[in-house]
């Protein structure tokens, strides 16, 4: 008796716990279309808007540009070192090492690896920053003049974003396939010859769709998700803060989950 | 003038406001009084529109304000300037782009005209050349003034400030409600001051309304105030022993 108790309270509390975690999704969905709604009504002044678009493009493009070749070239060398040590067979030719980097980079890497980088350096940046005008009254101010407040504060962080997120992802393409001949060819994993022999055969074009399609909707993730979180920050610092994590976690699955989508769909 | 009619407004089972009205002249400084959490800044922000009331209404010289929705609302709130608390400037902008935001987001003026009237404004509230500084090399009484500045930047006709004087020195907090006053009475505004500074309310309070529990308790000058016998208002604008023995001198 007790046992089946203890198991009816367990379905209880599970089933409980599972309807709120649902209703506070929709919630939180349907909160974030309705913001989404009003960052895309008509500007005030095009003219601020666009000033406004250029400066958040120099802080995501230009700014993000040194970490983004950092890890790209990076990625590129480890993932040929390890192409190479699975590759032990006398019956794969060694070009493979090339094309596998190069098809890999394009499609998944660059795109997915940038974005959930970027995840973590753009989204907490425009989570705090948003969070912290919320709490100190900034958007409140922005409210009273009239002005459109999510319109003013989101719509040139994602136009940004989803024209500078493809730009690094095209970077990072090329740069992993550079790190990929560096790596290779210092180690003595894969001669000159063979890599570009092997990132030069049997290209698909289409696979470059593929992934500036990832990255317009990363890019669209990585500015949305974290404005809306630092939107609706209630309280002070610490709130602040604990909203700048959720911004970073909620993109990452939502990158990886619209990846698998995205693949799916187009390949 | 701004009337309020009869507002409620609660956050879930809390009852913040229980049927406020009130009548605010132009060309007076009128102030919203009472303890924390008696509802002052909850009725100012429902009379600007940042929370919506579940009842009653916000007219801003017989124009209801607040059955609008928010592209109704931007006319008037072009006329409403706002002193928060913390000033509220914005930090990435210098105190120049601060005042003169307001005016490039919905004006055509030339630069020339927009720096003057910058300057205007800086000079109005005795800042005058520290268009460069951004707000993190201000003092608090600094930043409340550029919150002041930015505020009449457009020539509001109305004029509300919470907690103008929160946070700063005495001398400081006198200068913040005689430059309230003087702009108040100078370009005929109708402003609404939410404090519990007994100074201001001595000072500046032409007309007050004493909230307490989420209710008007009183209304009057700060003539009147001294005289009351009601004992709410009493615990509070003489709880203080200087205050207390100021009234034994009267």
């Amino acid at each position: 008796m007790p046992e089946q108790f203890l198991l009816f309270l367990c379905i209880n509390i599970t089933f409980t716990l599972k309807v709120n975690l649902i209703s506070m999704n929709f919630t939180n969905f349907g909160k974030y279309i309705l913001l989404l709604k009003a960052v895309f009504r008509k500007p005030e002044k095009t003219k601020i808007y666009v000033k406004a678009i250029f400066q958040q493009m120099d802080f995501i493009g230009v700014g993000s540009l040194g970490l983004i070749s950092i890890i790209s070239t990076f990625i590129g060398a480890v993932m040929t070192l390890q192409i190479a040590f699975q590759l032990v067979s006398d019956f794969i030719p060694k070009t493979i090492i090339g094309q596998v980097n190069r098809d890999s980079s394009i499609l998944e890497l660059s795109p997915t690896i940038s974005a959930i980088v970027l995840a973590g350096k753009i989204g907490s940046a425009i989570s705090s920053e948003i969070g912290t005008m919320r709490v100190t009254e900034q958007i409140d101010a922005l409210e009273i003049m009239g002005i459109n407040s999510p319109g003013y504060l989101i719509l040139p962080k994602i136009l940004a974003g989803i024209t500078m997120v493809p730009v690094l992802v095209i970077i990072s393409m090329v740069l992993s396939i550079v790190g990929g001949y560096l790596g290779g060819t210092l180690s003595g994993a894969v001669t000159s010859a063979e890599y570009i022999q092997g990132i030069t055969t049997d290209f698909n074009p289409y696979t470059i769709t593929v992934a500036l399609v990832k990255a317009f909707v990363f890019g669209f993730i990585i500015t949305s998700v974290p404005a809306y979180e630092g939107f609706y920050v209630k309280g002070g610092a610490l709130e602040v803060a604990q909203a700048s994590t959720r911004a970073v976690v909620v993109s990452c699955i939502s990158i990886l989950a619209c990846d698998y989508i995205v693949t799916q769909l187009l390949l | 003038m701004i009337e309020i009619k009869d507002i409620y407004k609660s956050f879930g089972d809390n009852e913040v406001l229980k049927g406020i009205s009130g009548k605010f002249e132009a060309g007076v400084t009128n102030l919203i009084i009472g303890g924390s959490g008696s509802g002052k800044t909850t009725l100012l922000k429902c009379m600007i529109g940042l929370h919506q009331p579940e009842q009653g209404n916000v007219l801003y010289d017989g124009r209801e304000f607040t059955s609008l929705n928010f592209k109704e609302r931007i006319e008037i709130r072009k006329e409403i300037g706002m002193l928060f608390q913390g000033a509220a400037l914005f930090d990435s902008m210098t105190v120049e782009e601060n005042i003169m935001f307001p005016l490039n987001m919905f004006t055509n003026q030339p630069l020339k005209e927009k720096l003057d009237r910058v300057n205007f404004c800086l000079e109005r509230v005795n800042l005058a050349g520290k268009n460069k500084l951004f707000p993190a090399e201000l003092s608090g009484g600094m930043k409340k003034r550029v919150g002041i500045a930015r505020a009449i930047a457009m020539n509001p006709k109305y004029l509300f400030c919470d907690e103008p004087n929160s946070g700063l020195d005495p001398k400081t907090a006198i200068v913040i409600d005689e430059l309230i006053k003087e702009l108040t009475e100078e370009y005929n505004t109708t402003t609404i001051v939410v404090t519990h500074d007994m100074n201001s309310v001595m000072g500046i309070g032409d007309y007050i309304i004493f909230l307490h529990e989420g209710k008007k308790f009183w209304e009057g000058s700060n003539k009147e105030i001294s005289k009351t016998d009601i004992e709410e208002l009493n615990d509070f604008v003489f709880a203080s022993r200087f205050m207390r023995a100021a009234k034994d001198k009267l």
